[in-house]
């Protein structure tokens, strides 16, 4: 099927928006020139395919249901935010928030994640080529994140029944956050995952991080740690 | 001088600095060593809607009739830039309040009231039920820091959407849920698990500042083609900046919550100690706004301690185009009373209070999810008491007196629409009210830190 294509240096951005959620139709989109504009490709709701040949702004394919979004550079703050379902591919770097609160589909990062990637996650899966910043998985409440390098300071801090996979080195866990051995299942999601996103590691590099579940409950003698 | 039992006399002196309610505070702290944490809002006196009066009609103005003459209350909201405003009968609107913190049946009960009525309703910190959506006819959907059951089809079927940066009675805190009330069907709508001690989170989790709300907005419009009105709710703290900021990023509609305004449970520290009045934040922001020159192009709805007809028609004639109600609505469903009503039968609610440590008319344990009226509760006995249909007919009793009071009032100052009242027809009694609503001291041209005599 012929790709319908927009040029944002042409169109203005409410008008594709509004097409790709009315008009779509099933069609493939191409969206050239977007020179890092935000909000482009937000809120999509059906099983589409839409390539952006550059790098965007804010949130990207925000709150994605179904869709397929290929992002051909980098992406700013916050892309596949609030996800429901489909997949988001950033063959670039991702900024702050990287899939915040998603709760569905699958987020792929190429390069490296900055701050808080997977922040306040609802069930989501996020895999990051690269490393991720300081805060990562803040909160997470459910789903999995996959880091193929490093993290920075805090991963993990409060978490809920959310998993991160982490292959690197981790500087340092946030509170609440612990270690735990790898089962098989484990390994058969990372698996998964990692074919899923096409890299191509070893299950068994990587280490599991999850919650010790000693914030989920007030403690008096938790020294504020909450 | 008091006397003992044994009719000796002597004298108690207590301390103004450590009374009972310091010692007893003290004491407390010292045997849990954890903080308070409690539902409702401020219980401290604080200069209010009550410390204003209006001067009505005489010579110098000309009233209506009271009981013929036209008094209009339509109220429209999101005018700015959303392609369908809001637009209600009323110029009072239910509050945010979460389903969780209240029970699935009150949430259908606001829903059929406001309907009734011709006002709104608003979701809370845990997404919309869809009893809610279904009841209510004008329903505005919060976007919370916590994105708790937060979704794209949910804003789609809003008919506004509320971003909430804080609370009156917590502004830069986030909610909280006590285990008792995270039970299945509220765990799983905010995706956690069940019976946990729910803590939200305080900021939002993909913007930081102004700025980046800007683009977070922008986001929103485009999910709804730029239909709907998008609210922004603050609580009142550096109000005139926040205001201005808010505007500044594109809000349609500034939601402000002054710091009498209620919470489901928040440390008392915090409900007591952080914020300002409403009376306060409703002059700033509505500064704010003149000075933007921006006053009827960005409404401005107040919350906050609103709880009757009066505190109503002193906050439209302080610049606000409609007010929000919280906690007197919970009132209005029988918060705090002695008997509940099932199957058409008053029964006593006593035993449940003092069960709880406390009485009608001083509770505030709605964190607790024991609540004897059945209001915040996630019990399935407990909810029962209050069913959706006696809890509908008393909300709307309860916004209908209101607007009539406030037309009453409206009419005695010559208005023949509400949103017609202005600073002029209000002056003050008190001198802390006259100068943080900057309105004068009755029978003077006085306004402190304003005005010279």
């Amino acid at each position: 099927m012929d790709s319908v294509i927009f040029d944002l240096s042409q169109t203005p951005l409410r008008e594709v928006n509004q097409f790709l959620h009315h008009n779509a139709n099933g069609k493939p989109i191409k969206i050239l020139n977007p020179n890092g504009a935000h909000n482009i490709a937000i809120g999509l709701d059906s099983p589409i395919s839409v390539e952006i040949a550059g790098h965007v702004g804010y949130y990207a394919a925000g709150m994605n249901q179904l869709a397929n979004v290929t992002i051909d550079g980098n992406a700013g703050t916050g892309v596949a935010e609030n996800m429901m379902s489909g997949r988001v591919h950033v063959k670039g770097f991702a900024s702050v928030s990287a899939g915040a609160s998603a709760q569905g589909g699958l987020l792929i990062i190429d390069g490296n994640a900055s701050l808080r990637c997977g922040i306040s996650l609802k069930g989501g899966d996020i895999v990051v080529g690269g490393s991720v910043g300081s805060f990562s998985a803040f909160m997470a409440q459910a789903g999995r994140i996959i880091i193929c390098g490093d993290a920075a300071d805090a991963i993990g801090d409060s978490l809920y029944e959310a998993v991160i996979y982490i292959r690197g080195t981790v500087k340092s866990l946030g509170a609440d956050a612990q270690f735990e051995p790898m089962s098989e299942t484990d390994y058969q999601t990372v698996g998964e995952l990692l074919a899923k996103a096409e890299f191509c590691h070893d299950p068994k590099e990587f280490k599991r991080i999850a919650s010790a579940k000693q914030l989920y409950h007030w403690n008096a003698d938790a020294n504020q740690e909450y | 001088m008091n006397q003992s039992e044994s009719g000796q006399s002597f004298s108690l002196e207590e301390s103004a600095g450590y009374d009972r309610r310091i010692l007893n505070y003290i004491q407390n702290a010292a045997a849990h060593g954890l903080y308070e944490i409690r539902g409702l809002g401020a219980k401290r006196r604080l200069p209010h809607f009550d410390d204003l009066v209006f001067l009505g009609s005489s010579l110098s103005r000309y009233p209506l009739e009271g009981y013929r003459e036209k008094c209009t209350t339509k109220t429209i909201l999101g005018t700015r830039f959303a392609k369908k405003p809001i637009e209600l009968e009323m110029p009072i609107t239910i509050a945010g309040m979460s389903f969780g913190s209240l029970s699935a049946n009150v949430k259908q009960a606001l829903g059929l009231a406001a309907t009734e009525a011709g006002t709104s309703t608003t979701t809370g910190d845990g997404g919309m039920t869809s009893e809610e959506r279904l009841s209510s006819k004008t329903l505005i959907y919060q976007c919370l820091p916590s994105r708790y059951g937060f979704n794209p089809d949910d804003v789609r079927k809003a008919d506004a959407i509320e971003i909430v940066i804080g609370q009156g009675a917590k502004p830069g805190g986030g909610g909280m849920l006590l285990g008792q009330k995270v039970n299945p069907r509220v765990a799983e709508m905010r995706t956690l698990p069940e019976g946990i001690d729910q803590r939200s989170a305080c900021r939002h989790p993909d913007w930081t500042g102004p700025d980046d709300l800007t683009i977070k907005i922008q986001e929103l419009r485009e999910l709804t083609d730029w239909e709907k009105p998008i609210y922004v709710k603050i609580g009142a703290s550096r109000t005139f900046n926040d205001v201005k900021l808010a505007v500044h990023a594109g809000a349609d509609v500034i939601v402000l919550d002054g710091m009498q305004g209620g919470t489901a449970a928040t440390q008392s520290v915090f409900i007591e100690h952080v914020g300002i009045p409403t009376l306060a934040a409703l002059r700033q922001a509505v500064e704010a706004l003149e000075d933007l020159n921006m006053k009827d192009h960005v409404q401005l709805i107040v919350s906050g301690g609103i709880r009757t007809g009066a505190d109503v028609a002193k906050a439209l004639a302080m610049g606000a185009d409609a007010v929000s109600i919280g906690q007197a609505i919970l009132m209005a469903l029988g918060c705090n009373s002695e008997t509940y009503i099932q199957n058409e039968t008053h029964h006593s609610a006593i035993a449940d209070y003092n069960a709880l440590g406390t009485a009608p008319g001083y509770c505030h344990h709605c964190h607790t999810g024991q609540c004897p009226v059945g209001v915040t509760t996630q019990d399935a006995t407990l909810e029962k008491r209050l069913e959706p249909q006696v809890g509908a007919r008393r909300v709307k009793n309860y916004l209908q007196t209101l607007n009539m009071e406030l037309t009453t009032i409206a009419r005695a100052c010559g208005k023949q629409n509400v949103h017609h009242l202005e600073r002029e027809d209000l002056v003050a009694l008190t001198v802390e009210a006259a100068a943080m609503a900057r309105i004068p001291l009755a029978g003077t041209s006085w306004i402190p830190g304003y005005s010279n005599f």
